[in-house]
């Protein structure tokens, strides 16, 4: 069951130039979370009209704590940095489906502000696995992933770890394992299928596309399907709603 | 305090319905507010087969408004019947079903599929500006628009709304068209077209280059078209077109509508919907309104 509500900020905090950690106190939310689920996150502003959404870096069942972590690159983001602990922000969710959590040696990859949901992940999946973080200079978010996996970087200015990208990191030190789970830019995530695919492994990757409600109604979010989708009869699927997670090889991207 | 209104004989227990394809078909909007609550439930456009609409993005943000070129993805009638109807059906609000088709002959199919159903009215989308053959080219020319009115209007055994394009010179004329052809009523109005250029790539932000303006930007203009056709003709209108508060229902009634539809609101606002209903009660009492339809068309 997911909800709208209105939720208090518990804190805010600047972790890397124009990124930010926003934690809430979301207690039924954060109950109900599975990693790789998102939260539609409503700005007040008088300029803007529709939600954002933004994945669930962190939920905690126990204390409702609920984390976001974003990039400022417009309007309603703008507007979220402002918000401070003590303040209150509409948010609908969880919504989407999330990471299955399989028993196999397991490779999670994170590009950019795809980092954020791969690390409730790497606390859920309790089995052997490996971080690999990719960016383009600035690190962020890396450190919070050490008391769960090894961590594995990639940056393009190969100021941190291999340079390149994740798939060159992976080659470069060697990173094995039986199933990914990916959330990044779609260069990435179609590297990433292809990867998979030659080597017969499986891949559950997080898509990204312009939503307007979030909640699988208006069909704006859709991502075209190896076969006919159960909901549409078409061969697309809503992102917002049978996603943001796929198997790799039910879509075309 | 009464805030019942009768379309065409159909009795709603409000005027408030929500405009089609923005909720779907109720039921993921079903966690977030009370269908119970709504006087209708309007479905997304549902043609005889399956639809897969256009390529993404088909939806982006505008100044107090956004664009959309969904396509009209719908996963045919067939499915709608099966699974649409009978999910709506457990809910204390009436049905309308928003048809769309690429010729009249799709149309009437629809149509005469939907004359076992349990549903209330039908509403013809001749006015959706994000596909090629059918949809708004019925809805921009008199002619075409009163023949389909009347194929659809033999084919139905339930009462018929036309719905109108606001992307055409003189509305009024296509009201009398479908009044003409034997609409029972008119909704009005579907989305202007609209385009968004994304100069940092220089691309278009919708892979359809053009898509359907909604939202509270083109307000003035649906409140403004629903007065002129309603003094243009002598069937009931639905209203719409940026509604997003009480207020703003109100205004529509006043200017003609005997129903409202609210639309992109629902995505600024998922449970908006029962707010608008509750806060149109809260606005007859302060007013000292007895009866909602003593309101209707007031503004002269
Ligand atoms: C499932 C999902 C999960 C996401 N998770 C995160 C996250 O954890 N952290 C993060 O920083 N970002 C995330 N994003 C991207 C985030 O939604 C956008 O950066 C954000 O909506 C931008 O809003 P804005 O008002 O600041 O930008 P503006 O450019 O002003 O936004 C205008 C419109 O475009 C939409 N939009 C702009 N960029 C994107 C985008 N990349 N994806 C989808 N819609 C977009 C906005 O939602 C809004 O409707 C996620 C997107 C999706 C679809
Ligand atoms: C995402 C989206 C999908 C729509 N789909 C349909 C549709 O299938 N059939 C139709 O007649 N109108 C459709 N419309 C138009 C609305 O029903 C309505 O006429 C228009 O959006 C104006 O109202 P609003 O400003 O309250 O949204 C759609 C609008 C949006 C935003
Ligand atoms: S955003 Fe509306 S269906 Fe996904």
């Amino acid at each position: 069951m997911s909800e709208k509500k209105r939720v208090g900020v518990l804190f805010q905090e600047e972790i890397g130039t124009d990124i930010y950690r926003l934690v809430l106190d979301a207690k039924s939310i954060a109950k109900e979370a599975l990693a790789g689920q998102f939260v539609m996150v409503y700005p007040d502003g008088e300029s803007t009209l529709l939600p954002r959404p933004i994945s669930i870096c962190e939920a905690d069942p126990e204390t409702g704590r609920l984390t976001l972590v974003y990039r400022v690159v417009g309007k309603g983001t703008t507007e979220f940095s402002g918000l401070k602990a003590g303040m209150e922000i509409d948010i609908a969710g969880p919504l989407g489906n999330g990471f299955p959590l399989l028993s196999k040696k397991a490779i999670l990859i994170g590009g950019g502000i795809g980092i954020p949901p791969m690390l409730e992940l790497s606390k859920r999946l309790d089995c052997d696995k490996t971080v690999v973080l990719g960016y383009r200079d600035e690190i962020f978010l890396n450190e919070e992933f050490k008391p769960y996996a090894d961590v594995v970087i990639a940056s393009e200015d190969g100021k941190t770890g291999t340079k390149g990208t994740v798939i060159d990191a992976i080659k470069a030190q060697g990173v094995t394992g039986d199933v990914i789970y990916a959330c990044g830019p779609m260069p990435m995530l179609r590297a990433i299928k292809a990867y998979a695919d030659e080597h017969g492994i499986e891949a559950y990757i997080s898509l990204e596309e312009r939503m307007a409600c979030g909640i699988g109604a208006c069909l704006g979010c859709v991502v075209k399907t190896k076969e006919k989708d159960h909901h549409s009869h078409v061969d697309n699927a809503r992102i917002c709603k049978e996603g943001p997670v796929f198997d790799a090889k039910e879509v075309l991207i | 305090m009464n805030m019942k209104v009768n379309l065409c004989g159909v009795e709603f227990k409000n005027p408030v319905t929500v405009a089609s394809g923005t909720f779907g078909s109720g039921s993921e909007f079903s966690e977030y507010t009370d269908l119970n609550k709504l006087g209708a439930v309007t479905t997304k456009g549902v043609a005889n087969v399956p639809w897969a609409g256009n390529p993404t993005p088909r939806v982006c943000e505008t100044y107090g408004g956004m664009l959309n070129a969904v396509g009209l993805q719908n996963p045919g009638i067939d499915v709608f019947i099966e699974r649409d109807i009978p999910f709506l059906k457990q809910f204390d609000t009436r049905i309308i079903v928003n048809v769309c088709g690429r010729s009249i002959d799709d149309y009437v199919d629809v149509v005469s599929r939907l004359s076992d159903s349990d549903v209330d009215m039908l509403e013809i989308n001749v006015s959706c500006p994000n596909v090629k053959e059918g949809g708004i080219a019925f809805g921009q020319n008199p002619d075409a628009l009163l023949e389909i009115t009347k194929a659809v209007k033999k084919a139905a055994n339930k009462p018929i709304i036309m719905k109108l394009s606001p992307n055409v010179t003189d509305i009024t004329e296509m009201a009398k068209a479908a009044e003409a052809g034997g609409a029972d009523c008119l909704s009005l109005i579907n989305t202007l077209t609209g385009m968004k250029i994304d100069i940092n790539r220089r691309t278009f932000a919708l892979a359809n280059k053009t898509g359907g303006l909604s939202g509270p930007a083109i307000k003035p203009v649906a409140v403004r078209m629903v007065y002129q056709v309603k003094n243009a003709v002598n069937i009931p209108i639905i209203g719409m077109g940026g509604i997003l508060t009480a207020e703003d229902a109100i205004e529509f009634m006043m200017a003609g509508a005997t129903m409202v539809s609210v639309g992109t609101a629902n995505f600024h606002d998922p449970g908006v919907t029962e707010k608008i209903v509750d806060g149109m009660e809260v606005f007859c009492k302060t007013h000292g309104i007895n009866d909602i339809n003593d309101i209707i068309g007031c503004v002269k």
